[in-house]
């Protein structure tokens, strides 16, 4: 077996260091939207590698939320502030508790897929909504990264904090690209298109879609972690399903083509959301809305697409396939 | 005797806010196999209209009788004007696509209804509790409850008799039926499919309505009350097998039950009684109480 | 000859329908036989008990020996059994070479495999020996979508047969197929299937194919089995010709043989 790069991989290592430099060249209020969008891209991600076996997500913000909320009481709590530490923890509370759920939700397809992760996620909502001590739906504050010790102030914590989230973002778009070409991540198609056919070739769906799911509820885990720290706050709107709603949002609108489309995708919408609530703060979801269907219905593989110029553009009678995947 | 009286009381109250803001649901999606977010944006829709159409109304200083008459003419309007654009305008665009391509639709049309509703009404909230209190209160064991209370739980059995009556006993009613269970033999039978599927989705967008304007009265109402219900309606046609009414209706009464049971007995469980009934129900019946039957594949 | 499965006193109820009963069938390696039956006799919903779609309400399934029942689908495949659907069961969305790269990686995968990537050229070359084993390597990058019936139930049954199973069960592999080329079909069928030794179960409407390709047929009918035996003697069973395939039923060898023999004999 090799273990050639693909391009996309590729991308990604070179892309790594350019992202960095960038930090240090654009004006502050750029890198700020980066560093947003990477934490919440990853999250989309997680809702992408899901939607290429045909589960649509409607409460990755659960995780997104454990990541945070992690982060959050280890800072509160126990006034750990230790980038790596958080980080670690985030990724054991989201892969514990989506260890535990998937064995539930690996059972379900399409709609009850899409409800169930609904309503776990609102379950979660509801429980930090309540609790006083953390805040109800203000949340709390988060104390300021550090690393390893070092603990940098003013400019340089801005700096430092951006390339800590440079880096685990793209080392998780690699490590999920590498999920996806892997036997594995591969038959996450399959699943998507006849999962019967799948169980006859000799594997087990459940078993792909529990796995996948966790990976999933990982990466959102850590992005929730870089989250709350770039804003210093966490409350439970993490975990609402009109947030989840955003993540699926980006996820459509930039396909599920190839890793990095969330990445941009997310970005571009943290960057209109800006303006577009400037301008005119009562009409921003109807454009979500309006955008969102305009691809479903023009743009089934999302705006990658139109970077990839695909060959089979206007094909009438579409299936879901064509917008919950791209395939590359 | 007391907390078993009112929780019967508040379970009754709550299943019948509970089947009133999830049968409209149901309803389509057994038909149309169309899992509806948008329902949310039409019982938002419902209720400002009502709350604003009562305030309008109270204004001018006549009998707070009347008001009752508003309540369901703003469902009705609310169910015409945007369950007809909805539907002829954008979804019969999609019939026979995957289903989960329809929940994606839908979100982004419960997106768009979320900002005409604050376009039209803004984003202060409206009050209109005239209607709740004007037939006064009737203690039962002592315990006071209003009398709309009692009214909701007589229009919400009013509404499940009424569905339940003509979808079993009138020609239309079992044409439904016939449609429910297979869209394309039903069409090559003759039935305009086409047909049923706007009204009913009318209807469905009309009961989605009505939830919001009978609640109207008894809350503030604001932005986000939409995305709120979708929560609880999901919930409950989960558990009573989605598409079916009937389900629909005994999911509510065990959930509205079982909150009103942690309610009086136990407090902090009653965020999450929903959420135990839901997965109560699952572990024994994967997909909900009375869910549709499907042939078999292979 | 060896044994390779066996069941036992196979019964499926479905609330008040008796879709199986007393199902006791023995196949031996290497073995062709035919199933016949009218529709709703039982075939399929056999078939489906024996690959673990479907759990037997009682009796019992042994493959080589071992008891196999109420065993899930994907361990019964990894024993050994494999099967083609009536309708094809595909990756529709996906090419023909995809679909056989799909059933490659999942029969090569023994364990979860997260890193390494699951596609590479020596795969893809295995694929198109696969589908040129079955004439189809010509439709590989196509769409299975649109492709025709006839080649889509081949690449159903390339797929059933990437992991050298050692029994194949192949339901209505004809069906679909033009009048015309069915006995063609079969032929590549059967030869590909022969050159491994696969024992083969193929359940059939058209009798001229049961002739020609099983030495053995199964009669099924109302879930129960009328009779099982070598070919020519089924066919001319009373109870399988009232049943099953008319009385009207010339056999080529009756015609030959026998031509003063007339319709209507009961």
């Amino acid at each position: 077996m090799t273990h050639s790069l693909d391009r996309t991989e590729i991308s990604l290592l070179i892309g790594l260091p350019v992202l960095i430099g960038l930090g240090f060249i654009l004006p502050e209020w750029i890198v700020n939207y980066i560093q947003v969008s990477l934490g919440t891209g990853l999250v989309a991600l997680g809702v992408m590698i899901q939607m290429r076996a045909g589960l649509v997500s409607f409460g990755q913000g659960l995780y997104f939320c454990i990541g945070g909320y992690a982060a959050g009481l280890a800072g509160k709590f126990a006034g750990i502030s230790d980038l790596f530490v958080l980080l670690a923890l985030g990724i054991l509370a989201s892969v514990s508790i989506s260890f535990i759920l998937g064995f539930l939700l690996r059972r379900y397809r399409e709609i009850f897929y899409a409800m169930l992760s609904l309503a776990v996620s609102m379950i979660l909502f509801g429980l930090l909504s309540s609790i006083e001590e953390l805040g109800s739906t203000d949340g709390f504050n988060l104390p300021a990264a550090t690393y390893l010790g070092w603990a940098p102030q003013d400019e340089t914590a801005k700096h430092a904090l951006y390339v800590a989230t440079c880096i685990p973002t793209i080392l998780c778009a690699f490590l999920l690209n590498r999920y996806l070409r892997s036997p594995m991540g591969y038959i996450g198609e399959a699943i998507r298109e006849n999962e019967l056919r799948v169980e006859y070739l000799g594997t087990s769906a459940h078993r792909a879609v529990h796995i996948k799911y966790v990976l999933a509820a990982a990466v959102s885990g850590i992005g929730g972690v870089l989250w709350a720290l770039a804003l210093g706050h966490v409350d439970p709107e993490m975990t609402n399903w009109t947030t989840s709603g955003q993540f699926v949002f980006v996820a459509i609108l930039s396909g599920t083509g190839n890793i990095v489309a969330p990445l941009f995708g997310t970005f571009i919408l943290e960057i209109v959301r800006v303006y577009a609530v400037e301008l005119s703060p009562n009409t921003w979801q109807m454009i979500l809305g309006t955008v969102m269907l305009l691809t479903i219905i023009f743009l089934p593989k999302g705006l990658w697409s139109l970077i990839k110029k695909s060959k089979s553009a206007s094909k009438k009678g579409q299936k879901r396939s064509e917008i919950i995947a791209g395939g590359e | 005797m007391l907390t078993a009286v009112a929780i019967a009381v508040d379970g009754l109250g709550f299943a019948a806010w509970l089947f009133l803001s999830s049968v409209g649901l149901t309803l389509i999606y057994g038909v149309m196999r169309i899992l509806n977010i948008a329902h949310g944006g039409f019982y938002a829709l419902g209720a400002y209209s009502a709350a604003w159409s009562i305030g309008l109304y109270m204004q001018t200083g006549s009998t707070v009788a009347l008001t009752y008459l508003l309540i369901p003419a703003a469902a009705i309007a609310v169910g015409l004007i945007a369950g007809l654009l909805i539907e002829r305008g954008v979804l019969r665009f999609m019939y026979g696509r995957d289903e989960v391509l329809m929940v994606l639709v839908t979100y982004a049309l419960f997106l768009i209804l979320e900002d005409v509703t604050k376009l039209i009404w803004g984003t202060e909230s409206y009050v209109a509790y005239q209607p709740a209190y004007y037939l006064g209160t009737i203690d039962v064991y002592d315990i006071p409850y209003t009398v709309y209370k009692f009214l909701i739980i007589g229009v919400a059995v009013l509404c499940g008799l009424s569905l339940w009556l003509v979808l079993n006993h009138t020609r239309s009613g079992k044409l439904l039926l016939v449609v429910i269970e297979d869209r394309e033999i039903s069409s090559a039978l003759g039935i305009n499919v086409t047909l049923f599927f706007t009204v009913t989705f009318v209807i469905g967008a009309t009961l989605g309505a009505l939830g919001g304007a009978i609640t109207a009265p008894e809350i503030s109402v604001s932005p986000g009350i939409g995305a709120e219900v979708i929560v609880m309606a999901f919930a409950v046609i989960v558990i009573g097998g989605m598409g079916s009414i009937g389900g629909a209706m005994i999911g509510a009464i065990i959930v509205g039950l079982a909150r009103a049971a942690s309610v009086h007995i136990y407090p902090p469980a009653e965020l999450f009684s929903i959420y135990l009934v839901m997965a109560a129900v699952l572990a024994i019946k994967p997909y909900g109480l009375f869910a549709l039957a499907e042939g078999r594949k292979i | 000859m060896k044994t390779l499965l066996e069941t036992v006193k196979l019964e499926r109820l479905f609330g008040a329908v008796t879709a199986a009963s007393d199902i006791n069938v023995r196949i031996d390696a290497g073995e062709v036989l035919g199933v016949i039956g009218s529709n709703g006799a039982g075939k399929t919903t056999f078939v489906n008990m024996v690959t673990g779609y479907l759990r037997p309400t009682s009796g019992q399934i042994l493959y080589r020996g071992k008891d196999i029942t109420g065993q899930p689908t994907r361990d019964i495949t990894r024993l050994g059994i494999c099967r083609s659907f009536q309708i094809p069961q595909l990756f529709l969305e996906l090419s023909a070479l995809d679909n056989m790269l799909i059933a490659l990686t999942v029969a090569k995968q023994k364990k979860p495999v997260l890193w390494r990537p699951a596609i590479s050229p020596s795969l893809t070359d295995e694929a198109m020996v696969h589908l040129a084993r079955f004439r189809i390597d010509q439709y590989a990058d196509q769409e299975v979508a649109t492709l025709p019936q006839g080649i889509r139930k081949l690449i159903d049954i390339a797929m059933a047969t990437v992991s050298d199973p050692d029994l194949l069960f192949l339901d209505e592999p004809t069906s679909g197929v033009s009048a015309d080329e069915k006995m063609h079909f079969m032929e590549v069928l059967i030869n590909a299937l022969k050159a491994t030794k696969t024992a083969v179960l193929f359940i059939e409407h058209d009798m001229e194919i049961v002739e020609a390709f099983s030495p053995r047929v199964i009669a099924f009918y109302e879930g129960t089995i009328l009779a099982d035996g070598p070919t020519n003697e089924v066919l001319d069973n009373t109870k399988v010709r009232e049943f099953v395939i008319g009385s009207e039923f010339h056999r080529k060898a009756d015609e030959a043989e026998k031509p003063s023999r007339e319709k209507g004999e009961k």
